[in-house]
């Protein structure tokens, strides 16, 4: 008798104003809906819109004539930047940096999570953490300015250190030679981030059964065994998420780090090393003001992007199950 | 217990090690920075200078304090990142709450909507032709609304307010209050830590963001103070860092140099970073949890 009574305020709920199909059901949320708006306005604004200004890729974009207006060219702007002189060079730059960002600072944060994962004392645990998270929370502008002040011929501490030890025997000029302009950019990546990386795989490790470990033990493994048998292969899922979204980030090597540590583009000594598609793109598109060019260029990136990322999922869905969708 | 073996003893003895030495190189930067900018410039300049200044002095300080332009990049920084985190947590906080009901009608379109944009961008190119068409060039708001809405924070939101019972919005339901009655009344008291969280998160976004300003601000006096730190670390002359600061500064004495000079603007604006750490920590790991729970 009462689940009939329950039954029937449930019909009768569904009934209330609040339902209601097409125009007129949105009107009656009138409420709710009005939550969205403004979100869903920026949505528009700062989202969509620009997604359609991308077709001036295939058009030879005149300011004064507008987007729509504009001459379509085809593949124009796409056939110009592959046979362009400055192609080697960028895509060299962009393969080598993302390929020692994937392999060098990728593991990093594991690895940390792997030791802080060892120690015992909380309050040396809580410290380092402490320390090691808080570069991620300052801008590159300062990370450029510490990194700059490290290296500085006259004061830096770098140098001081070196000529110290007896490594070298007057200061070096750091940035102005190309070929340590990826060790300095390397560690300075590192540096930022390798902490506040390391908090996911913290909680993954965190989340794993103990008593996997207890029967670790029983079979006689020590920590390091348990490490690489135990531990490493729990977190493996999380380890192949983010793998996943490196890989779909492959041609996008860098901008705030690489346009700070080349003070925005002005060192012309690093040009060759450090022009990446992301600053090529900045450079051609907002200094020489080749609109079409540059959106072609970047369009060109994305698309690959988005094919590494695809196709980065499937494999990982076939061999291991694990994928981002 | 096998861990007081001696080859354990090696392992912690490794690792301990290898811990410390990373957190010293994390802190290092900042106190030597410390130290430079509490030290006479020509002093610093002839090298040496690690752990504690050797010719103290505030002078460094007094000549960024009286800055005018400094002070109105400060104020820059400062409106933009109250502004902007209030508004974006508010607008973010809203559209969650109201994608967090089954009744929504068009929920799925507007979820699909968000989420394809963090798979694709318009990129550098159009989204700046865009906002340069709609008048924000050289304009305040630039700094504040492209960036308004977060669908990461969206998704963090509308998690957490998935999670919250639904006995607790059923009796205020009863009494007739609308949408809006719920969210402020019973929502936000008790959604106090993700609010806390996205907030600071965002005002730290806001508070470094630099490149936006760069490309759609060229008048000095709204530039806020990241771009003014950048200006005066990429000059590469006294005189062009001068003239990068503005007419206040005029006490320039013969100890100080353009890197004293940098390294004081480098810990006055990390300042507001390490003062507000405490309540970030406090925070942020919860914030990366609830986040990473969407994967």
């Amino acid at each position: 008798m009462k689940e009939h009574i329950t039954l029937k305020a449930d019909i009768r709920k569904a009934r209330t104003p609040r339902s209601g199909y097409g125009l007129r059901g949105i009107m009656r949320q009138w409420d709710l809906q009005s939550m969205v708006l403004p979100g869903f306005i920026c949505l528009i604004l700062f989202s969509y819109i620009p997604m359609y200004g991308v077709i001036i890729a295939f058009k030879e974009f005149d300011i004064f004539q507008g987007i729509g207006a504009s001459p379509w060219v085809g593949f124009y702007h796409f056939n110009l930047f592959f046979e362009s002189p400055e192609l080697n060079m960028v895509m060299r730059n962009t393969i080598i940096i993302s390929t020692l960002k994937l392999v060098l600072i990728f593991p990093a944060p594991i690895m940390l999570a792997l030791l802080l994962n060892e120690i015992r004392h909380n309050g040396f645990k809580r410290f380092i953490q402490t320390a090691t998270y808080l570069p991620h929370f300052i801008s590159w502008v300062i990370v450029s300015g510490l990194v700059f002040s490290l290296l500085s011929v006259e004061s830096g501490s770098l140098n001081y250190l070196l000529e110290k030890l007896g490594i070298i025997d007057k200061p070096i000029n750091w940035l102005s030679m190309p070929e340590y302009f990826y060790s300095i950019l390397l560690s300075a990546s590192m540096w930022k981030e390798i902490g506040f990386s390391s908090i996911v795989y913290l909680a993954a490790i965190a989340g794993i059964n103990p008593s996997l470990y207890e029967a670790a033990e029983i079979d006689g493994a020590g920590r390091i065994r348990k490490m690489f048998s135990v531990t490493l292969p729990c977190i493996a899922p999380v380890v192949i998420i983010f793998l996943i979204l490196s890989i779909g980030n492959l041609l996008s090597a860098g901008f705030e780090d690489i346009l700070t540590l080349t003070n925005n583009g002005k060192n012309g000594t690093l040009t060759n090393v450090a022009e990446v598609l992301d600053t090529y793109v900045y450079r051609v598109g907002l200094s020489e003001q080749r609109y079409s060019f540059a959106t072609a260029v970047g369009l060109f990136k994305s698309i690959i992007n988005i094919v590494l990322l695809v196709a980065a999922n499937t494999i990982a869905k076939r061999v291991g199950g694990n994928s981002l969708w | 217990m096998v861990r007081n073996s001696w080859n354990d003893r090696i392992i912690d003895m490794i690792i301990y090690t290898l811990l410390a030495v990373l957190s010293f190189t994390a802190i290092y930067p900042f106190w030597n920075t410390l130290v430079m900018s509490l030290n006479e410039g020509k002093d610093t300049a002839m090298g040496g200078l690690t752990f504690w200044p050797r010719e103290f002095t505030i002078s460094n300080y007094e000549v960024i304090f009286n800055d005018e332009r400094f002070f109105r990049a400060m104020g820059i920084s400062i409106a933009r990142t109250v502004f902007g985190t209030f508004l974006s947590v508010l607008i973010t906080a809203l559209m969650a709450f109201a994608l967090a009901k089954k009744e929504l009608k068009g929920k799925r379109f507007y979820m699909i909507a968000g989420i394809i944009t963090m798979y694709f961008q318009g990129g550098l190119i159009p989204t700046y032709l865009w906002l340069r068409e709609i008048g924000l060039f050289n304009n305040f708001w630039v700094l504040i609304i492209p960036g308004i809405l977060s669908i990461w924070n969206m998704i963090v939101f509308r998690t957490f307010f998935q999670g919250l019972p639904d006995e607790l919005e059923e009796s205020a339901k009863l009494d007739g209050c609308n949408y809006y009655g719920l969210f402020f009344r019973i929502v936000l008291p008790v959604s106090g830590p993700v609010f806390a969280t996205l907030s600071l998160f965002t005002a730290v976004g806001l508070w470094n963001e630099w490149f936006n300003a760069g490309i759609f601000i060229n008048n000095a006096d709204l530039l806020p103070v990241q771009n003014y730190l950048m200006n005066m670390i990429n000059s590469s002359s006294t005189a062009e860092m001068l003239s990068q600061m503005g007419n206040g500064v005029n006490v320039v004495t013969q100890t100080i140099t353009p890197k004293s000079l940098q390294m004081t603007a480098v810990m006055v604006v990390t300042l507001p970073i390490i003062m507000v750490y405490p309540f970030l920590q406090k925070y942020f790991v919860k914030g990366v949890m609830i986040g990473s729970l969407k994967e």
